[in-house]
């Protein structure tokens, strides 16, 4: 008796799962392939590149993981679509985009750890360049596509809360009593780095680069800083839908989206006088797409991005275009602004040691007692 | 483990070289081999590094900041979770099985979607922190929110450790406290109070011990101010996202004994009472 | 970890003649603090995910939980969680009966190495495998040159979800075990029963109760598990995202409610979980006193 009920026990367990496991499949046909697919996957593509390559056959589809950070979701998204039916005119193969998105330093820290990107997209140069080290890709990075490595720039604006109701105009406006301002941690965002740097360019431009003037005033902004998000999409949601802050220092394209996504009756978007040229670079993840037999695919997919569709992409996503036509095409929605470059700083390396590592300055900004 | 097989002999029950070396074999493969990567690692600092790095200011902060909403979120359990113990398993009153079961939720709810939840809720623009900021009063993204989190994932440790102690309690020590003429109060306060101690310790501690490690809830209400509101945990992910594995691990070796510690004292707490039951 | 015991609410305690137990406006007073206290830290936060899901309207609901990510993360974690489950509980019994059944010495430290993983903090738990198994890690040169996965694929989230519910059912299983003494098992083997068999007849029918509910509270845990998982996925859509990860993706995204949706999808996950256990226990209660009878 007590047998039968033991079995009758897990019997009714087994089917509980086995009935939810099955509620999951049904409803998408090609399940297995996801579950399993990331094991097989180099390998798949592997024979499919390199073996089957002199075949007269329509090559066999391939797979490419770019690897992202968060502003870029709706961009890569769009544009996955566009290359891959651009491939598919071009070379008959099928390319499918697997997209991973998050802050650009954790992207970049969980390719070193072995995330096999064929690509990475990251917010700035030092993510890559951090890259370089494990062997995972060339040192000379930078100047395998053109500008740098960097399709599309944006860069740092303010967004208010709509009519302005705090007169926030400038950098200077940031710290007047009673404003709150959102960014997210320049320890952990990319975005937030390139916050911290534009506002301490302001304020060395605006003091004679008298940089202990600077530091004052990077060290009084933080100070208005309720929240400090790990990303730059937490900061945005602390700000939009939280209702937290009067201002939040944003990307530019992240700013227009948040306009277009939640209503432009609620926010403003203002440019203060000078900001930085961000730009956020791409490159292929040599290590990676060599052992796949994916450099071809993932070669094209970057230099696509400079085409005229990936700069039309770009654009309507509110990433400014380098490409001068498109450009002017767009130019009323990109205001011109007086910007500050990385190089200003001595470049990534230089920047990230003086001031974001620890002990760097904006550690002491949050140490009491300096 | 050696020194059971000359004890071995005097059971009769067959099975301890099988399940023992299982238990072994796979708490070794999926804990403590993972787990002694954080040893290895940490020892590629000198003993000045690792220092500097656990002493650093803002680490000593993210301590005390997880130490004290975890401690505060363990006392509110331990309040109403006794009460609410109490009431489960001496009242009746409609609904108290769906009352029971509810208990469960925070264990089985991904933390994640707590963090959401209460932040949606206890935001300046949510139901009740709309409430709240008249009076002047911010739970998200301030010391208070993370205790609030802490308090969703400890509630169940604390019930559900004292309410099976509670089921049991002999009604006849009662009875004779009545009639020995306690009020109810001092009943409680003489009697069985101290029965419950051991396990409100232990669901205390348990609580206490979750809470410092908590990161999916938290992280989405605390606002991650440096020195202010900023965990241990996600001090943790900083660094990793720096590419500081080694700060990483040697914040995560002082956890990790912080924990283990904890632990143990639960479970020497635990044998003691066990072994004064038996004595009994 | 001896929190998740399983406690029979038994119609008994409740039963208490007036003199030991409070008056009854006492007693109104103390359930209403209780009640009140239970809506304000438990319920609200749950319905408050199901008020957000559906603030968008149904259509919205309905997108959000049938969307192909969605669906493969609900695939991914409920594949996980199939695994890690069935290994935690074979762990648990075989853990259980080494402790309660014999003695030896350093049976504590034993437990509270089983219970560690329960008080590590799951951003731990997933670095481990990090500095293990990855790229730069102290196997990861070995595992790349034979072409291995284990980080940021399926084998590592279900890795970090085993090391989360190592402990559940073990720690259900102990102290019923070792309450329930050896006396049967050795009658059985002085009649001279098998090992399996004494297990199978004996030890499984006394023990079915706190299994089934030390599984039901790893896969709770399996499923919802955010932290642990998050540091090892690489977050690749529709193919290392689990429902919580998703749920923090859409958050991300704008879409408040769908991620409240897929959140939803989960509480109901967890819901339908607690109900099984209640039948269970239900169940037991009826088992039990048929079983006094014999």
């Amino acid at each position: 008796m007590k047998r039968l009920a033991i079995v009758r026990s897990f019997v009714l367990i087994l089917t509980f799962t086995l009935v939810l496991a099955a509620c999951g499949n049904n409803s998408n046909s090609n399940s297995n392939s996801t579950n399993s697919g990331n094991k097989e996957t180099p390998a798949a593509s592997n024979a499919g590149t390199a073996s089957e390559a002199p075949s007269e056959k329509p090559k066999d589809p391939v797979e490419l993981l770019n690897v992202s950070y968060d502003p870029t979701r709706e961009l890569y998204e769009k544009y996955n679509e566009a290359f891959s039916k651009y491939w598919k005119d071009k070379t008959g193969q099928e390319v499918t985009i697997k997209q991973s998105h998050g802050g650009s330093g954790k992207q970049a820290r969980a390719v070193i750890d072995g995330l096999k990107a064929d690509v990475v997209t990251l917010a700035l140069g030092y993510d890559i360049d951090a890259l370089v080290e494990p062997g995972l890709i060339k040192p000379d990075w930078q100047t395998k596509f053109e500008h740098n490595s960097a399709p599309y720039t944006s860069t740092i604006v303010f967004l208010v809360r709509k009519g302005n109701p705090k007169g926030i105009n400038d950098w200077s406006d940031l710290i007047k009593d009673g404003v709150e301002v959102i960014t997210p941690s320049p320890k952990t965002s990319g975005g937030a780095r390139w916050n911290y740097l534009a506002a301490w360019g302001y304020a060395l431009k605006k003091n004679n680069n008298d940089e202990a003037k600077a530091q004052e005033f990077v060290k009084e902004l933080f100070k208005h800083v309720p929240v400090l998000d790990s990303g730059a999409r937490g900061a945005t949601t602390t700000f939009v839908e939280k209702g937290i802050g009067d201002v939040l220092l944003a990307w530019e394209n992240e700013a227009y989206l948040s306009v277009k996504e939640l209503g432009p009756d609620k926010f403003d978007i203002v440019y203060p006088s000078i900001s930085i040229l961000a730009e956020p670079p791409v490159a292929v993840v040599d290590k990676v797409a060599d052992e796949r037999g994916t450099r071809e695919v993932a070669e094209a997919y970057l230099q696509y991005l400079y085409s005229d569709e990936g700069q039309e992409i770009a654009a309507q996503n509110y990433y400014r275009p380098i490409n001068e036509t498109i450009a002017a095409k767009y130019k009323d929605q990109f205001k011109d602004l007086e910007l500050i470059t990385i190089d200003d700083f001595g470049g990534w390396k230089t920047a990230q040691e003086k001031h974001f590592n620890d002990g760097g300055i904006f550690d002491k900004i949050y140490t009491p007692g300096s | 483990m050696k020194g059971s097989k000359a004890k071995k002999s005097k059971n009769v029950l067959p099975g301890f070289g099988l399940s023992m070396g299982f238990t072994i074999a796979y708490l070794s493969l999926i804990v403590l081999i993972p787990l002694a990567g954080v040893f290895v690692k940490t020892t590629g600092l000198s003993w000045n590094e690792f220092w500097a790095v656990i002493t650093n200011p803002r680490v000593i902060a993210s301590y005390r900041i997880s130490f004290t909403t975890s401690v505060l979120a363990a006392l509110t359990n331990l309040v109403f979770g006794l009460l609410v113990a109490w009431v489960l398993v001496r009242y009746r009153f409609p609904g108290k099985k769906i009352i029971d079961s509810l208990v469960d939720l925070p264990f089985a709810l991904p933390t994640a979607v707590a963090g959401i939840a209460l932040t949606a809720i206890y935001a300046p623009n949510g139901w009740v922190g709309s409430l709240l900021e008249p009076l002047g009063l911010k739970v998200a993204y301030t010391q208070l929110g993370i205790t609030i989190a802490l308090i969703f994932i400890g509630i169940p440790f604390v019930v559900r450790t004292v309410q099976p102690v509670l089921q049991d309690f002999e009604k006849d020590t009662e009875e004779a406290a009545v009639m020995l003429g306690a009020y109810r109060w001092r009943t409680f306060w003489k009697v069985i109070f101290p029965e419950l101690l051991p396990a409100l310790l232990t669901g205390f501690t348990l609580a206490f011990a979750r809470g410092i490690g908590e990161y999916g809830s938290v992280v989405f209400i605390s606002g991650n101010m440096p020195m202010k509101t900023e965990i241990a945990p996600l001090l943790i992910m900083t660094k990793l996202e720096q590419f500081d594995y080694k700060g990483a691990t040697a914040i995560a070796l002082v956890m990790l004994i912080i924990s283990f510690l904890l632990l143990l004292l639960i479970n020497f707490m635990q044998w003691r009472i066990s072994r004064r039951t038996i004595a009994e | 970890m001896a929190g998740a015991v399983t406690a029979h609410l038994s119609q008994e305690a409740s039963k208490r003649p007036k003199h030991i137990t409070e008056s009854a406006g006492v007693r109104w007073l103390l359930i209403s603090i209780a009640l009140v206290f239970l809506s304000l830290a438990v319920v609200m936060p749950l319905v408050s995910v199901f008020i957000e899901a559906f603030k968008k309207g149904f259509d919205v609901y309905k997108a959000a939980i049938t969307d192909p990510d969605a669906l493969s993360a609900l695939r991914l974690t409920l594949f996980v969680a199939l695994i890690a489950v069935p290994l935690n509980a074979v762990f648990g019994i075989s853990a259980a009966w080494a402790i309660s059944k014999f003695r030896f010495k350093g049976k504590n430290f034993l437990i509270t190495l089983i219970d560690l993983p329960f008080a590590v903090s799951p951003v731990i738990s997933g670095m481990i495998y990090i500095l293990l198994f990855g790229a730069q890690g102290f196997l990861g040169p070995w595992l790349d040159k034979h072409d291995i996965q284990i980080v940021f694929a399926l084998p590592g989230i279900v890795l970090a979800t085993i090391f989360v519910t190592v402990p559940f059912v073990a720690r259900e299983l102990i102290p019923l075990m070792q309450a329930q003494g050896v006396q049967e098992e050795e009658a059985a083997a002085v009649l001279g029963a098998k090992g399996w068999q004494i297990f199978w007849r004996i030890t499984l029918p006394n023990i079915k109760w706190g299994l089934l509910y030390g599984v039901i509270l790893s896969n709770a845990r399996a499923m919802g598990e955010f932290g642990a998982v998050s540091v090892v996925s690489g977050h690749i859509r529709g193919e290392t995202n689990t429902l919580p990860l998703h749920i923090e993706i859409l958050y991300n995204e704008y879409q408040f409610s769908a991620s409240f949706a897929v959140a939803s999808l989960l509480v109901m996950l967890a819901v339908l979980t607690l109900l099984v256990k209640a039948l269970f226990e239900w169940k037991t209660n009826q088992g039990a006193s048929h079983e006094k009878l014999n």
